[in-house]
This record gives C-alpha cells, structure tokens and sequence, in this order.
C-alpha cells in the first residue's frame, strides 16, 4: 500500500507543478501581449513620424488630410473651453430617473452616486458636466504634491489602478468603508480605460474629493491622459454613453486631468505616485511645476514634432528609427543600454510641443527648414539622461521656437514619476516598452529616497498576481486594485492601509460573479484559454510573415518543418519573448514524426474572418494586426467624436498607412474594402461597425459574452 | 534514437571496414555501401545533436519561465516544479537526490542554470523519471481500495496520502479532493477520476 501511495503521490505532484507552469506562462503570454500592445503606440508614432519624413502630398486632399491629423480643429484656450463645456443651458429632461445631485455636494449626494452607479443608472450629462466644473475649481487649489498626514485618523487607505472595473471600487467601498473624516483615501492614478465603467469611477471618486476634501485624494497616472484614453476605450465608452454631450464632457475632462496632481506624501516618509522614479527625481522641482500644461504626455504633434529631431538623429547614427524599436522581448529589457538613442522616439530628446497654432503654421513651411532649426537646437547625443525635454503648452504662448532647458528637465520629471516600472537589476534604463519613463533598479529607490528622507515607495502601474508586490528590499510597493485584470481568475486587488506606524497592511481581494469554489484546474484553465486565444490571433495575424519564414526552413519544400524549427521561428517573428517550447503542446496540435504541416496549422488557428471576405487575405491580416493604430488614427480624424469618417478620409488613411507598411495596396481593394463596410448615403464609413466588424473589441468583451 | 543504435551502426560500420579490407576485390559495391553507412552514422551523429540541441532549447524555455530576475537563477523550491514540467515524475526523494547534484556546494537558496542543465539534459537523455502510464494508476488507486469497493472514502485517501509514504501538505490534500470527490455521491471514483485527468496530459 505504501508503494501505491508514493505511487499516486508522485504523478500528482508532477500534475500539480504542470498547472503552475500553465499558469505561469498564461501570465507571461497577457504581459508580453499587453506591452507589445503599448509598443504599437509607439509604432503609431512612427507613423507620423514616417509621414513627416517622407511624404509629400500629391493632391490638395491629401494635403488637407495631413493638416487635419496635425492640427486641431478647434483652438481653444483653457478658458475659452471650460466655457464651452459649460452645463447650465444642458436641461434635465422630464424622463430623467437618475441620480440628482446639487451644490455643494454632500456625503448623502455621493452615497447616493454609488448607489445609482451600483445599479447600472447613469448621471445626466448637466449633472456631469457641473460635477466636473466644481472638481476642476477644487484641483487647481491643489499643490502638485498633496502632504498628507496620519495623527488625524486611524489609518489611510490607499488604492491602485481601477482601469474601470466598477465592481472593484464598490467591493473595496464594502470592505472597507466609504470614504469619510474618519476614512481617508489615497487613489493612485489609472481610474479609466479598459473597464467598461471609466466614467462612473471618476465621478463617484470626484464627488468624494469635493464632499471630503482633506481626506481624499488623487493622484494622475498614466491613463489620465487623453491620447491614451482614444486608444485604450476611455474616450469610446464616454462617447457611447453620453451621444449628444460626450464632446463637451471629453473636453473639459482633459483640462481636469491635466489638473490633477502627480503625488502624494504620507507624513513626509512615504511617496505615493503612479509609476515610479528615476535617477533624477527630484520633488523640489516637482513642486514647482505648472502641471497643467501637460495635458497629454503622448501628443500626436508631439511624435510629429519628434520627426525632424529624428531625423538629426538618424543622420547622425546612420539608422532610421523605424528598425530599432522592436523591444519587446525580455532579453532586450536587459540590452537596453546598449540601444542608440534613437530607439526610443516617442520619449526621446528634443521633442517640442507647441500649441496647436504655430503647428499649422509650421505644416506649410517646408521640412528643411524645421530640420535645419532642429539640428541646431538640439545638441545631445549621449544617453537617457542628458535628454531634453519640453512642455506641451495648451495656451497659444509666443512662437518662440527656442528650447527651454528647465522646461524640458520639468516634463521629464512628470513623466518618468507616471510611466517608470522597477527593475531587478542596478541602474536606470529608458523604458522602451511602455515607451515612456524608465525603469529604475534598488540602487536609484535607495538614492531617491534617502535623498528626501523617505523610507516607503507606493506605486501601481503594473498588474500584479495577488494585487501586491514588495521589491527593492520592501523599500517599494505595488499596488494594484483591478482584480480580473486579464481575465476572470487572473488576478487579485488588493489595498493598502497605512497607520501612524507607517507599516503597511494589505488587503487582497477578488470580484467574481460565480461563487462556486472554481478548482486550480478551473481556474488555470478559464485564464489560460483566454491567453491562448489572444496569442493564437497574434500568431494568425503575422501568417505571412510566419509562412515566408517556414518556408526558408524548409527547404525542400514538403509542407512541413521539424518541430523544434517551429518555435524558433514564431520567437524570431513575434518577438514575444515567451517560452514557446512549453506552449507548444496547446498552440500545435498535431505533429506526426515531430513535423508540423504548417499551412494546416494556419488553418487550425483560423479565427472567425469578417464579412469583407473578398478582400485580399495580407490586407486583412495587416488591417488586423495595426488595428488599434488604426482605431485611434480614425479617431483623431473623426475629429467631432461622431464615429463617422468620410468616405475619401477613409481611403487617404488607409493608403497612406499602407505605404508606411510597404503594402502594395490598389485602390480598387480599398474601394472595394470602403463599400463593403455599411456606410449610408452621405458616403461617410462608420468607424465603430467597421472595427466592429473585426471584433475589435477589448478583452474585457470576451467575459462579457460568458 | 538511443546510444544503442549508434553502437550498432558503429559495428556495422567497422565490420563492413574489415570486410571492406579483406575483400577488395569485391568491388565497387561494396565499398559504396560502406560509404553510405559512414555517411548514415554522420547524419545519425547529426540528428543526435540536434536533439541535444533541441533538449537544451526546452530546458532554457522552462527555466527562464521561473527566472524571474532575469539572471539565470530559480528559486530552489521551484526546482521541482521546473523538473515535472518537462515531463518527469520523480518522487520527492528523488528529487531530493537531484536536488544534491545541482545545488551549490554552499546552499543558497538558489539554483543557477549553469548546473542545473547538464543534469537535466543527463535525466532527459536517460529518461529518467518516466511519467505513470494509466494502467499502472489505476491499479494503484485498487491497492488501495482494500475493501474493493470500486471507489475511496475521501477519509480513506486523505488517511493514506497524507499519512503514508511522501505525506501531502494539507493544502495539497484540499486541492486533491476538491476536485476527485464526486459531489453527488461524496466519494471518489478513482476510475474516473484518473480517467479525467490523464485525458489533458499530452
């Protein structure tokens, strides 16, 4: 009997540690795939950097196509745009059965908010927009850096990214209490995009802000920033929400935004801010900075502006900066020092914002010139940290083009303290996967904060499994409150809460809709098919490039190549960085005499095709792989929000994209792509069906539909 | 493909050798068999280092899915966890034994790839620590159905897997039965249950 139970015991352990590596690459595979999904910002902004460069419109519409993505619309100043956004001609109609607030606000208003919101009702647009207005009054009274302190009150608790998930914040409300003069609160950045409830977050977080001013407080992150909002959902979700009035409210939400301070510090021991540090952090400056002007970190003019210097840059190293961003693998985290400088465009020296204005102005001058200016205003060529930086001025200042060398240091500081993410080894290296900020070893926490006499670091920015994580010898802790990040059963939140002894406390978390005890294998499995889907349509939309390298492995052209071939091909065209050795057995399923037929394979993995299906085939992988640039392309052309774009917008985007991609694209398949999308009769395509029609749609849908 | 068979070839090869000496005047024919069969024992000599290759790749790929710092180092205690993942089954004591062999003279808590490979490949190579096949589950679990019953109280098998030979921890035990126990009936049907779970093994 004995012999049996070892028996039985051996293969369960071997079957036990089989799930934790399922689970541990199912992990791996959201990471890289959430990264290599920043980076295609980055590729965006290679897009229009490659437009400067290289393109000189044919035809006037093309022209006018190329002035419309660089310039704004509407000019407006601050001021002029908070009138504009203005509520009190907005009426409520008769019909109207959701929550009510007034001015000023009251706890019983917010209590009430969260009640509503918990019951899927939604805040009419005049109530939102005269909500906004008060917390815009509120923030700039705010100092860049909130000083908080722990003698008032038992312990202040402190949150992580929301990203939307509504349910969270209601779960940490339950288990913790709202927030009151008893309760401090500590939210730190990163409240919208992805979650399908951005805007009821903000809201019910503002509402607190203006009801307990002294106790709760916000910090900016990284998604506060509305770039990055057309991208990753929050624009979408307020567009949809709010059809007549979305355009006033994502306009006066920029302005708040850019009002919201960049830090909190816990009775001058402990640093709460987004992302993290760098070498050269320094708070005193932090403090001084007017952080308003920076309303979006990740400007298209900012890229557009990028150009020139880029192309300084390259003339100088002798490389285009299109061929080194490919970063996204783990290795390269490491190589990183080694890279040029220009490898990392959209972060890099010299950029200069201007206002919209003397961006116009600069489309007509010719490239030369600009380049001419660049060169000799931009002298660096050394490493991250001599880089110079700029801010991005929302006012129409003057046209001088000179560089501001304190102005540029500021805007680096704001970055890095929203963007960076630690390291386990030594030093300070850009972060080239995010794009922005860096990432930042023991050595530089133990050096920052010793240098303002600090002992704690909180940071969110990066999902962690059970919602917390210590590194640099507990010196810095992420905090991450969006449980179910990836998936359902991915991950755990978690909060902290800080007393007087400045020791933290966690608590961790999980929302989940089925209260049965799911098992491990459940568990790993729900998570890992929903990894592997995502995985198997990146490996179907690089199928060309995927078959042309098959095809150099097998040379005697039977079809099929050796196993072991396989994965070093996928690694060499995805650049992933994950181990697909160990995936192998989930993404291949038959390989007879260890050699894969691969063009079945591709057949195996097929995903459901959209209904354009007499579309060329690398055309449709291409729309799909850049489909995210794509979206937010067409939303920067849709500049009034309607979801609707022209149909001869529709083709000069696509044809200029196209040739960026070194696509061969006729213009009869644009066409026929155009008219196979539903568009009505004014000849105008609707961006949203169109995307639909890919199934583009966030992660998050995929639960929705479960 | 085994050591085996490149000794065969090896024999057959020399023996060809001498009759290749021995009988020159036999001609042309022979000689090119001899050389077809050098040529086989290259080709073999080459597919066995890609394996070796290939054995090195999946190695890397596992270890680097637990080297979390970067530096190729694991923690020790999921060393085991990294064995069973490429396919082994060893009991705890013998990874015990493996352990010995691939930890650092002065133990530190961590393992570097450095040893940790050239052991692996070795337990690759050999085979070592073959998985269970069914069958030999199955009767496992019969041994220990005394009463033959056709299916374990889960008192019986918590008593045996968590009192005799390498006792579960009781987390371990939790997670067993979560999953073994039949929810109508509160028993294990071990047939299923084996059943069940050898089907996702690859």
């Amino acid at each position: 009997a004995m012999k049996a139970a070892v028996l039985i015991q051996r293969w369960y352990r071997q079957y036990v540690a089989r799930m934790e590596v399922r689970r541990r690459c199912t992990w791996t595979i959201f990471q890289s795939i959430e990264y290599a999904g920043e980076q295609d910002q980055i590729k965006l902004q290679n897009f229009f950097t490659y437009l400067m460069d290289h393109f000189t419109p044919t035809n006037s519409k093309q022209r006018d196509l190329i002035s419309h993505i660089f310039t704004e619309d509407e000019v407006y100043k601050q001021t002029e745009l908070e009138k504009y956004c203005d509520h009190e001609t907005i009426e409520l109609p008769e019909s109207y059965t959701g929550p009510h607030i007034d001015f000023p606000l009251t706890a019983a208003h917010a209590a009430a908010l969260v009640e509503a919101f918990r019951h899927k009702q939604q805040l009419h647009a005049r109530y939102v927009l005269q909500l906004l207005h008060e917390t815009l009054k509120h923030l700039k009274l705010l100092p860049n850096i909130n000083r908080v302190s722990t003698c008032f009150c038992e312990e202040i608790t402190i949150c992580g990214d929301l990203h939307g998930q509504l349910d969270d914040l209601l779960l940490i409300f339950y288990k913790n209490g709202l927030p009151s003069v008893e309760k401090p609160y500590i939210f730190n950045g990163d409240y919208v995009d992805r979650g399908k409830n951005s805007i009821e977050i903000l809201l019910i977080l503002f509402a607190f802000l203006l009801v307990y001013p002294n106790e709760v407080h916000l910090n900016r992150g990284n998604h506060e920033d509305y770039i990055v909002n057309l991208r990753y959902g929050f624009t979408k979700d307020v567009m949809q929400k709010y059809k007549v009035h979305g355009r006033k409210i994502h306009k006066l939400l920029q302005i708040v935004f850019s009002w919201m301070p960049l830090a909190t510090v816990i009775d001058q021991k402990v640093l709460i801010t987004h992302g993290g540090i760098s070498d050269t952090t320094d708070l005193d400056i932090i403090a001084k900075v007017d952080r308003h002007k920076v309303l979006a970190f990740t400007d298209a003019s900012n890229s557009f502006l990028t150009a020139e210097c880029l192309k300084a840059l390259s003339i100088r190293g002798g490389r285009t900066s299109e061929g080194n961003i490919q970063t996204t693998s783990m290795d390269s985290r490491l190589s990183l020092k080694s890279l040029s400088l220009s490898s990392t465009p959209c972060y890099s020296p010299g950029t200069r914002k201007r206002s919209p204005h003397s961006i116009s102005r600069k489309v007509r001058r010719s490239v030369e010139e600009e380049l001419e200016k660049c060169r000799r205003q931009v002298g660096f060529s050394t490493p991250y940290e001599n880089g110079k930086f700029s801010l991005s001025f929302s006012e129409s200042d003057s046209e001088s083009f000179e560089v501001c060398e304190s102005d540029n240091a500021e805007w680096k500081q704001i970055v890095d303290i929203l963007w960076s993410d630690p390291m386990h080894q030594e030093g300070c290296v850009p972060n080239a996967v995010r794009g922005g900020g860096c990432y930042y070893g023991p050595d530089v926490t133990e050096k920052v904060l010793s240098r303002h006499n600090l002992q704690l670091l909180i940071r969110s920015h990066e999902c962690k499994q059970d919602g917390y994580e210590f590194c640099h010898n507990r010196k810095v802790l992420t905090v991450f409150s969006a449980s179910n990040y990836y998936e359902l059963g991915s991950n755990r939140g978690a909060y902290v809460k800080l007393g007087p002894d400045l020791i933290p406390h966690l608590v961790q978390y999980q929302v989940s809709r089925t209260t049965r005890k799911l098992t491990m294998k459940q568990r790993v499995s729900r998570v890992e098919r929903s990894a592997l889907r995502a995985l198997r349509e990146q490996l179907f939309s690089h199928k060309s490039d995927l078959i042309s390298a098959f095809k150099k492995y097998d040379k005697n052209k039977t079809g099929r190549i050796p196993l072991n071939d396989w994965a070093t091909v996928v690694e060499s065209v995805l650049q992933l960085g994950l181990p697909w050795r160990v995936l192998r057995s989930q993404l291949v399923q038959s390989a007879p005499e260890g050699l894969l037929q691969y063009h079945a394979w591709f057949h195996d993995l097929a995903i459901e095709q959209p209904t354009a299906e007499h579309v060329h085939q690398s055309l449709l992988e291409t729309l799909y792989r850049n489909r995210s640039n794509l979206e937010t392309i067409f939303r920067i052309i849709d500049s009034d929000n309607s979801g609707l774009v022209s149909f001869e917008e529709f083709c000069q985007t696509w044809k200029l994209l196209s040739s960026h991609l070194n696509m061969e694209i006729s213009n009869e398949a644009i066409s026929d792509l155009a008219r196979s999308i539903d568009f009505n009769k004014d000849g105008s395509i609707d961006i949203n069906e169109f995307l639909e029609a890919f199934r583009l749609v966030d992660k998050i849908h995929y639960t929705e539909r479960e | 493909m085994g050591k085996s068979q490149c000794k065969q070839s090896y024999i057959t090869t020399s023996l060809l050798e001498l009759t290749g000496k021995t009988c020159v005047i036999s001609g042309k024919e022979k000689t090119v068999s001899w050389q077809r069969e050098k040529n086989k024992m290259a080709d073999e000599k080459e597919s066995a280092e890609a394996m070796i290759s290939e054995i090195h790749k999946q190695i890397t790929d596992a270890f680097d899915v637990f080297d979390h710092e970067f530096n190729k180092t694991v923690d020790v205690r999921e060393v085991g966890t990294i064995i069973r993942s490429l396919g082994c089954c060893p009991s705890e004591g013998e990874l015990h034994d493996l352990l010995a062999e691939i930890e650092e003279e002065e133990p530190t808590g961590y393992i570097r790839f450095e040893k940790f490979l050239p052991t692996m490949t070795k337990v690759l190579m050999e085979r070592r620590y073959r998985p269970i096949p069914e069958d030999v589950l199955l009767r496992a679990f019969e041994v220990l159905d005394q009463e033959k019953k056709g299916h374990l109280e889960p008192e019986e098998l918590t008593k045996y897997m968590s009192e005799e030979g390498e006792p579960f921890t009781q987390e371990e035990m939790e997670e067993m039965l979560s999953a073994a126990v039949d929810p109508d009936k509160n028993v294990i049907l071990y047939k299923d249950y084996v059943a069940m779970m050898t089907v996702e093994d690859n």
